[in-house]
This record gives C-alpha cells, sequence and structure tokens, in this order.
C-alpha cells in the first residue's frame, strides 16, 4: 500500500447573531442568504470537506446563538465542522461540543491565555483544538509578528514561535492567516504558510487571500498546506467547491472526488 | 423498527451520531443506563479524546459488563472511533489496558505525515467486512485520530488504510464492528456504513434473552 494523503477543501462562514453575514449569492432569495443551516447543506451538496463557521459576534447573548447554531447544523449535515470565534474558556469548549462541533479554533484568547490550549487538550483532545493565526509581515521583512482582533493590535509574537508553542501545548491543527493576503484574493501567502508547515507536526490549514484556481494549486504545492480554507470566493459564487477539487485533481494533486 | 442503543457514558457529543443513526433508519435511543443493553436490538459505541481518559469513563459508566454478555449472546456492536479502539487490548496513549475483545495494541503515528491524520482517506476491504457492503474502492471516509491499529494485529477482517503506515480502519469480527474514521462525518460513504450495519441487524435473529 501506499500513503493516501488528501487536500482539504473548505468553506468558511461568518456568523453574527446566528446569522450568516456577508451576502451569499446562491439563494434568489434574499432571505434565505444568512441562514447557516441552508448553507451547511449546500456545502455539503458540494461535497466540500469540511466546514467553518467563525463567530463575529461581540456580545454574549449572541454568542449562545452560535450553540443553536452548531446544534442545528451538526443535526442536519454529515460532515465535520469547526466553529470558532468568542472562545474563552474550556467551558466554552465543552458547550460547543456538546452542541456538535467537532473542532474548536481559537485565536485572540490563545494568545491572551496560552493555558487554554492545553486545558482544552487534556480535556477534549489535540484533535479539536485548532490555533487560528492572524500574522502580518514584519515591516523589516525578517518574519512574521502574530496579530489581535484581525490585524489591528501586533502582538510583537513572532509567527514560528508562536506555532512551536502552540503545539506543544497541544494544538492539533493550525490555521493560519496571513493578513497581508487576506481579502485580497491575489492568492495566499506561500512563504508564510510553508515556513510555517515545516516548523510543525500537525496539519496546516491556509486561509486568506483566495481568488482564483491556481491559488489553492500553489498553496497545497509550494504552501506545503494540508488543506485550504476559503470564504468570499465560494460565497460569491466564483468558484464552487467542485471546481476546485476537479481542477486540483487535473493538475495532479489527490483530493477526495466527487461522488455523483 | 431497528433500533440502536447509542452508549451515552460521558465520551462527549452524541448528537452527530444519533442524527446519522436515525438518517440510516434506526430508532436511536441514547442511554447512559446499563440496564437498556438487556432489551436493546444493536449497540453502537462512540468515543473520542484520549484512550484512557475515555477507557477510564467507560470502566465507570457499568456498561462493560452487560456489553460483554450481549457480545456472547450475538448482538451486532458498533464502535466509532476512540469507541473502536477501546475494543482492543491497549494503546500507546495511555497505560489503561482496553477491552480485549480484539486482538492489537494501538500505536502513534510516526513522524513524517501530519499527526493528527486529519483527512478524507480510502478503504482497501479486506475478508468478509459486511458494513462495507455496495462501497466502491474509490469511498473516502473522515479520519482523525494520533493512533492506529497496526496491520500486524491479530485482525482478520475490515478495510486497511495507508497513512504511510497501514492500518485497519475497519474491522469486524463476527458480530462486533468497529470504524477508526467517524461514518457520522463521512457523508454518503458513512451513511452506506450505517445502513450496512442496520441491514445486519434487522438480518440478525431475534436474540433470545
Amino acid at each position: 500500500m501506499t500513503a493516501v494523503i488528501t487536500k482539504r477543501i473548505i468553506p468558511c462562514l461568518d456568523v453574527q447573531n446566528g446569522r450568516v453575514v456577508k451576502n451569499v449569492k446562491f439563494f434568489e432569495n434574499h432571505r434565505d442568504a444568512g441562514n447557516p443551516l441552508l448553507l451547511a447543506q449546500k456545502y455539503e451538496h458540494e461535497q466540500a470537506d469540511e466546514l467553518v463557521f467563525y463567530d463575529i459576534t461581540a456580545s454574549h447573548e449572541g454568542r449562545k446563538l452560535m450553540l443553536e447554531v452548531a446544534k442545528d447544523v451538526a443535526e442536519s449535515v454529515m460532515m465535520p465542522l469547526t466553529i470558532g470565534g468568542g472562545v474563552n474558556s474550556v467551558e466554552d469548549f465543552r458547550n460547543l461540543l456538546l452542541s456538535g462541533a467537532d473542532k474548536i479554533s481559537v485565536n485572540s484568547s490563545a494568545i491572551r491565555n496560552p493555558d487554554l490550549i492545553r486545558a482544552a487538550s487534556d480535556h477534549f483532545g489535540a484533535q479539536c483544538v485548532v490555533l487560528s493565526i492572524d500574522a502580518k509581515r514584519r515591516p523589516d521583512g525578517s518574519g512574521w509578528n502574530v496579530h489581535l482582533n484581525g490585524g489591528r493590535v501586533d502582538t510583537g509574537i513572532d509567527l514560528i514561535e508562536w506555532v512551536h508553542k502552540g503545539q506543544e501545548l497541544g494544538a492539533g491543527e493550525i490555521v493560519l492567516n496571513v493578513m497581508d493576503a487576506d481579502g485580497t484574493q491575489s492568492g495566499f501567502d506561500l512563504l508564510a504558510t510553508r515556513t510555517v508547515k515545516e516548523n510543525v507536526d500537525v496539519p496546516v490549514v491556509a486561509s486568506g487571500g483566495a481568488g482564483k484556481l491556481e491559488d489553492f494549486y500553489d498553496v497545497l504545492t509550494a504552501g506545503k498546506a494540508d488543506a485550504a480554507l476559503a470564504a468570499s470566493v465560494f460565497h460569491f459564487g466564483m468558484l464552487t467547491v467542485r471546481q476546485v477539487k476537479d481542477y486540483l485533481t487535473g493538475r495532479g494533486i489527490q483530493v477526495r472526488g466527487f461522488v455523483e | 423498527m431497528t433500533s440502536a442503543l447509542l452508549v451515552d457514558y460521558g465520551s462527549g457529543n452524541l448528537r452527530s451520531a444519533a442524527k446519522a443513526l436515525e438518517r440510516a433508519g434506526f430508532e436511536v435511543k441514547v442511554s447512559s443506563t446499563p440496564q437498556d443493553v438487556e432489551t436493546a436490538q444493536s449497540i453502537v459505541i462512540p468515543g473520542q479524546g484520549h484512550f484512557g481518559q475515555v477507557m477510564t469513563e467507560f470502566k465507570q459508566s457499568g456498561f462493560e459488563g452487560p456489553i460483554r454478555e450481549a457480545l456472547q449472546e450475538g448482538l451486532p456492536i458498533l464502535g466509532i472511533c476512540v469507541g473502536m479502539q477501546l475494543l482492543f487490548e491497549g494503546s500507546e496513549e495511555s497505560s489503561m489496558p482496553g477491552l480485549g475483545l480484539l486482538p492489537g495494541f494501538l500505536k502513534k503515528f510516526p513522524k513524517g505525515y501530519a499527526v493528527p491524520q486529519m483527512q478524507w482517506n480510502t478503504l482497501q476491504r479486506v475478508g468478509d467486512c459486511p458494513i462495507l457492503e455496495g462501497l466502491t474502492p474509490d469511498a473516502m471516509a473522515y479520519f482523525v485520530h494520533s493512533y492506529y491499529v497496526p496491520e500486524e494485529s491479530g485482525v482478520q477482517s475490515g478495510a486497511l488504510t495507508d497513512y504511510g503506515v497501514p492500518f485497519w480502519s475497519v474491522v469486524s469480527q463476527g458480530n462486533l464492528h468497529g470504524t477508526q474514521f467517524h461514518p457520522e462525518k463521512s457523508q454518503a460513504v458513512g451513511l452506506q456504513i450505517l445502513q450496512n450495519f442496520r441491514a445486519l441487524v434487522e438480518a440478525q435473529a431475534p436474540v433470545s434473552r
């Protein structure tokens, strides 16, 4: 036998107060465009490999709605579900896992309190602890720093030191969002992604910057990523998950093929 | 209606598994009461997290005795992920012994590929494995795990998967079945496996107990 390594393609949806935000152009009926359940089903039909919901709600009440979203989605689709955003404690992990999330991603809260990674990993296993990182190239070009609050605050922490520490504390996966590339649709940051991948043993998911088919190919080959996560290209209908996978297959990258 | 007893011994969320079993045509009873095993038609043992912790919870739950008896009586049993790992003799992850119902000892994936394995992977059928009925050779299932059942363990039938090392991703031994991956997360392939399990339960002569 030879090892089978399949790259994953993962749509990511931002949720605010229980509704998906950023207009999603799948539905004729505009009122359905923010329905997390319908979107999850849509991506299941496209046979996305996993699904990520990112809660950008600021309020406590809104966060509780995320638990409802997790429950509804976990009951209606048979695919791996990651939830992130506003996860500050082991209790938050527990509540989301009990609601049906398979993996939980932490970002700012892990920077403020790295022990959260260890505590969650000890309680629930490394397989469900995802360390999500926003990084930005240092002005002098010498590497990348970890940022907080969507890139507004430079923590001064070096990206590579942080991924080493995250893995050591028990993170089972790393999602790297390079702020320079995010939202630009000019491609993933290949160098940053590859550098992270070469420094850890856990899977690395590239995020931020996907605009065209080649971008996915590049980050999964030159960028060495195990998976690619994207939002707008999928939501705005520029690309479908299937198109991306067919393209990758055509260029010799192994992905889970579409099952008719 | 064919029923499945989904064992709730504190190993976390059972919602996805319960819903997937319902979708496969089971009437599902989620239970933390070991006595319920007596009236069960089939048993599903879920599990996620650390082998030692899951095993400890299973031991404390009181389900071990009734499930061992049910296995002897021929009741179809399905273990999922760490719920399958528990059926073996033990794991490098913990000094806690497993249930020893299947031969073999779990090892940690060597360095080389990313660990945990977190991806879709193929299932190469070996011997008589009724829960893989109807699946094409390119069928893939979703895996999340760091420990594996080595090919050289004494398992006779099921499916092998390769992630740098070949390992048993499905085991079938008599009425005892297990999947290292999550059928409830494996879309159409997972649903087919759960439906196959239901067919087994239905084909089973009623257990007198």
